[in-house]
C-alpha cells in the first residue's frame, strides 16, 4: 500500500475543497431558520472537512490545523453554550431554556429567534469537537496514521 | 441458554411486527394523533406548532422551532448524549501514559 501523504493530487484535491466543506457547514448552521438545516447537520459538516485533511495528509500534519486535545474540549464548550443560554434565561426571570427572557431584542420573538441560533452554535460545536476527538480517539497510538 | 435466549427475543420480534400492525399508516388523517382536537377537546400539539410557530418566534422553519425552542429540554438531552458518548471513546481507546 503506497503512502496517502505522498499523493500530490489527494492532497491538493483536499486541500481545495475543505474550505468550501466548512464554509457550507456554517451556512447550515447559520441558516438554520429559514432552510433545512441546524447544529447537529452543520456540525457533521465541520467535522468532515476537518477529518479530510486529516486523512488526507495523516494526523501529525493535521494537529498545526486542529489539535488532538481541543475535540472534547469544543464538546464540553458546546453543551455549556447551551446550558449557560438555559441557565441565562432563568437568571433573567423566566424558566429554564425559555428565549423570550434573554432580552437579545424589543421583541421577545426575535429575542426568541436568535435564542434558537445560540443553541444551534453550541450544538454544531459540540458535535464537531465529539466527531473529531472518536476519530482521533481510535487512531490513537496507530504507528501508519 | 442461549437457545432460550434465542425464542425470547425472536418472540419479541414477532411481537413488535403483530403490535406495529395495529398502528395508524403515515399521513393518515383520521387518525387521532393527527386530528385537530384531542379526546379532550383541547387543541392537539401539532395543529399548535402549525398554526403558531412562526407567530411564536418569528422563524419560518418550523423543525428548527421544534427542536430548539418548544423541545429545548429534548436537545440538550441529545447534546449531552453525545458528549457521554465522546468522553467514553476518550475514557476506553486513550492510551495511559506508562509510569514506569
Amino acid at each position: 500500500m503506497t503512502r496517502h501523504q505522498d499523493n500530490p493530487i489527494v492532497i491538493l484535491i483536499s486541500r481545495l475543497l475543505s474550505p468550501f466543506i466548512m464554509l457550507f457547514a456554517l451556512y447550515v448552521i447559520f441558516h438554520g431558520h429559514y432552510s433545512p438545516g441546524g447544529g447537529f447537520q452543520g456540525g457533521t459538516m465541520l467535522a468532515a472537512s476537518i477529518l479530510l485533511i486529516r486523512l488526507s495528509m495523516g494526523s501529525e500534519i493535521a494537529q498545526l490545523q486542529f489539535k488532538r486535545s481541543w475535540g472534547t474540549r469544543l464538546g464540553s464548550t458546546g453543551v455549556l453554550i447551551y446550558f449557560a443560554t438555559g441557565l441565562f434565561a432563568m437568571l433573567m426571570g423566566g424558566t429554564f431554556l425559555n428565549y423570550r427572557f434573554l432580552s437579545l431584542s424589543k421583541l421577545p420573538e426575535y429575542s426568541r429567534s436568535y435564542g434558537i441560533l445560540l443553541v444551534e452554535i453550541g450544538v454544531g460545536l459540540a458535535v464537531m469537537g465529539i466527531l473529531v476527538a472518536i476519530y482521533d480517539d481510535l487512531l490513537e497510538g496507530d504507528p501508519d496514521d | 441458554m442461549k437457545i432460550v435466549n434465542l425464542f425470547i427475543l425472536l418472540a419479541f420480534f414477532f411481537l413488535m411486527i403483530y403490535a406495529s400492525a395495529g398502528l395508524p399508516d403515515r399521513g393518515n388523517n383520521r387518525a387521532r394523533m393527527n386530528q385537530e382536537k384531542s379526546l379532550a377537546g383541547s387543541p392537539n400539539a401539532p395543529s399548535y406548532y402549525i398554526h403558531y410557530a412562526e407567530r411564536d418566534t418569528h422563524t419560518p422553519n418550523m423543525v428548527t422551532v421544534i427542536l430548539a425552542d418548544y423541545r429545548g429540554y429534548d436537545t440538550l438531552g441529545e447534546e449531552t448524549v453525545i458528549l457521554t458518548a465522546g468522553l467514553i471513546c476518550f475514557l476506553i481507546l486513550r492510551k495511559k501514559k506508562k509510569q514506569r
